[in-house]
């Protein structure tokens, strides 16, 4: 099973989640897949101003997330000798995870517990019970 | 760079010097003579213009403009081969994201470009300037409204598809659009560089006015009425003290558009909708419980609409009012609504102009007549039980009511003759439709603003300061020949604005039938599959 495919729901601050799905690939030889997902609803609204600038405010969350977050976490896992990558989404976090776990045929997702009182934490506890609830494969909680 | 400062810098000390002084006279001489004082500056030099504008055709007294506008419908309606009928479905199609692709996301959408420009045109139109359109036009004015409304989606569908195709994507990933753009760039394309020129400058002009005007000042005089009305009347303590309704919202507008809060912004786009769906539900529940009466509603509105049923005007009164409000309410034509259009994602231009179809009939053939029918049902215009004309009001030059009651208070009346409460849920509504459109016109008098006098943030920031302070303005005096004028300005935007659109309709067209085609051909990819379950 050396193509095993973990998937790890990534908020941007539970550092926890990310290390034990390493500690487990590392053991069963599996590579990790980081999704990371920037809250957005189509249905929103925006005011005049906030249309001219979303795609830069968009361009400005991608390169943010990228560069201070995903780009230096993979580097460290890849060091630590895992097989990684990583994906930056927008949307809403549960649909997209699922999606991925699906189109990427994934074995396992590990997902991090809300304990923590940040807004994007909360918004988190909300995915943790979606996965646990409509996942297709086994899904990790991590507390 | 010189030029702009050596223009902003002696209009800037002139504001500043005529702040103290009107301010003193406000504490010397009390509300009318600061009124009279502006009118008596404004007045001379506006009314020529405004003169102009709602001029009569000769014989008549059917403004040209009104005609203007309607005719440009038309000849839309029939170029794109009645397009707002064929094409709604796919515009329905769109807004719910079926052509959206996933990679896209994060994106301004479909549904949040139409959602924003829907917030900026609803408002006082559909409520007060319904109101005036029965009372001086009688019910079927209505039918001439939802059929301006109808061939307006037409003059939309064309500006808005403009208004992407010739955006400006700026290196920083900002995007803008409007007339001014396609104007400028369009009729270059086309060979005409100079006209185009001068119709861009024309309508940025018109557009910094209006969006003064009748995106502010007007707003900001109703939203204060409608105060003055709910904490008393005339002993409300605001009766009187506009510059205190005038200040806060001043402050409110300062915090969002200068200090950039926009959880305010937002909190009040999220607000206008539910506002919105709230005084449709309260119009459906007054049709629904006088469901016997709907039927002679719309008997009278159609009767109405050809002979007057008692109206003065008979049928070119009520045709004049309900063409002139229904074009007040949903801006078709004018221009202004293709600049929140166009920072939509889209390969194809012309989508976001089945999209902006929507627009014209969610505000005219749906909430325009929901207002109709409530004011005719309800029975607050009075008639005569004999012949079942209406009973005409002479002096005041509308149908008699009890009080002479017209706008935003007839329409209020009607609502509180069978929901006793709404009239305060009403006042709410108001205030805050008259804030997002504020926000909205902000925006579209900026852009017209920037593009006048180039990009610039000290540029932008004295825009934003003039803004502010007009609204104070508008709240705290009768504006006669202010307001008069920023109507006209608003109706000025559309002769610049449509000539452009004659000369450029053929560049529409030919969007419009290659991605039809393509449609059809199934070479439109559509994403709705894959959501999942």
């Amino acid at each position: 099973m050396a193509n095993e495919l973990f998937i790890v729901a990534y908020d941007g601050v539970d550092r926890d989640v990310v290390d034990y799905a390493a500690v487990r690939a590392k053991a069963s030889g599996a590579s990790l897949h980081i999704v990371h997902v920037l809250h957005w609803s189509p249905y929103s609204f925006l005011t005049p101003q906030e249309l001219e600038e979303r795609k830069m405010r968009r361009r400005e969350e991608l390169e943010r997330a990228r560069s201070t977050l995903l780009d230096p976490l993979v580097a460290e896992l890849k060091g630590g000798g895992l097989s990684v990558d990583c994906e930056i989404r927008f949307g809403s976090p549960t649909e997209l995870i699922l999606e991925v776990a699906k189109t990427r045929q994934a074995s396992l997702i590990f997902v991090g517990r809300s304990g923590k009182s940040s807004i994007e934490n909360k918004i988190f506890g909300s995915v943790t019970l979606g996965l646990a609830q409509a996942a297709p494969v086994p899904t990790v909680i991590v507390p | 760079m010189r030029f702009r400062a050596a223009f902003l810098l002696p209009a800037l000390m002139t504001t500043a010097h005529a702040l103290p002084a009107w301010a003193q006279e406000a504490e010397e001489g009390g509300g009318a003579s600061i009124d009279q004082w502006i009118d008596s500056i404004v007045a001379p030099v506006t009314s020529p213009f405004v003169n102009f504008i709602f001029a009569s055709l000769p014989g008549t007294n059917l403004p040209w403009i009104v005609l203007w506008l309607i005719t440009a419908a038309v000849i839309f309606t029939f170029y794109f081969g009645f397009v707002q009928f064929r094409m709604v479905p796919h515009a329905i199609q769109l807004v719910r994201g079926h052509y959206t692709s996933p990679d896209a996301a994060g994106e301004v959408t479909h549904f949040q470009a139409l959602a924003t420009a829907v917030s900026g045109t609803v408002g006082l139109g559909n409520i007060a300037g319904v109101g005036v359109a029965i009372a001086v036009g009688g019910p079927g004015a209505t039918f001439w409204m939802i059929l301006s409304g109808l061939f307006g989606m037409a003059s939309k569908f064309t500006e808005c598809t403009l208004g992407v195709k010739y955006r400006e994507e700026h290196p920083d990933g900002r995007v803008s659009g409007g007339p001014m753009h396609y104007l400028k760039k369009g009729m270059a394309e086309i060979g005409k560089p100079g006209l185009g020129k001068g119709l861009a400058i024309g309508f940025a002009i018109c557009c910094v006015l209006a969006s003064w005007g009748g995106g502010n000042m007007f707003q900001a005089n109703q939203a204060h009425a409608q105060l003055v009305v709910i904490t008393g009347g005339e002993e409300s303590f605001l009766n009187g003290r506009g510059w205190i309704t005038g200040v806060i919202m001043a402050a409110i507008v300062f915090l969002v558009i200068i200090g950039g809060i926009k959880s305010i912004a937002r909190v009040t786009e999220k607000l206008v909708p539910f506002m919105g769906i709230l005084y449709l539900l309260a119009a459906l529940i007054v049709i629904i419980a006088n469901i016997d009466h709907v039927g002679a509603a719309f008997a009278e509105i159609f009767e109405g609409a050809f002979t007057g049923l008692g109206v003065a005007g008979g049928l070119i009164g009520a045709l004049i009012q309900g063409l002139r409000r229904a074009t007040f309410s949903n801006e078709a034509g004018i221009g202004s609504a293709a600049i929140a259009h166009s920072a939509v994602q889209t390969k194809h231009p012309v989508t976001e102009g089945f999209v902006s179809m929507l627009e014209p009939f969610i505000d005219t053939v749906v909430i325009c007549t929901a207002t109709a029918l409530v004011i005719t049902i309800s029975g607050v215009l009075q008639q005569d039980p004999t012949t079942g004309l209406y009973v005409w009001d002479e002096a005041a030059g509308r149908i008699a009511t009890e009080g002479g009651l017209t706008g935003v208070e007839l329409t209020s009346a009607a609502f509180g003759s069978r929901i006793s409460w709404f009239p305060y849920v009403l006042a709410v509504a108001v205030v805050l439709f008259a804030f997002s459109t504020m926000i909205s016109w902000s925006y579209y008098g900026l852009k017209a603003w920037l593009f006048l006098f180039g990009d610039n943030p000290s540029s932008e920031l004295f825009f934003k300061l003039l803004f502010c302070f007009f609204v104070i303005v508008g709240a705290a005096i009768s504006l006669g020949s202010v307001l008069d004028f920023s109507d006209a300005s608003l109706f000025a935007m559309a002769i610049f604005n449509i000539i452009g659109c004659y000369f450029l309709m053929p560049i529409v067209k030919r969007e419009m039938t290659s991605y039809v085609s393509k449609l059809r051909s199934g070479a439109i990819p559509k994403y709705v599959g894959e959501q999942p379950a």
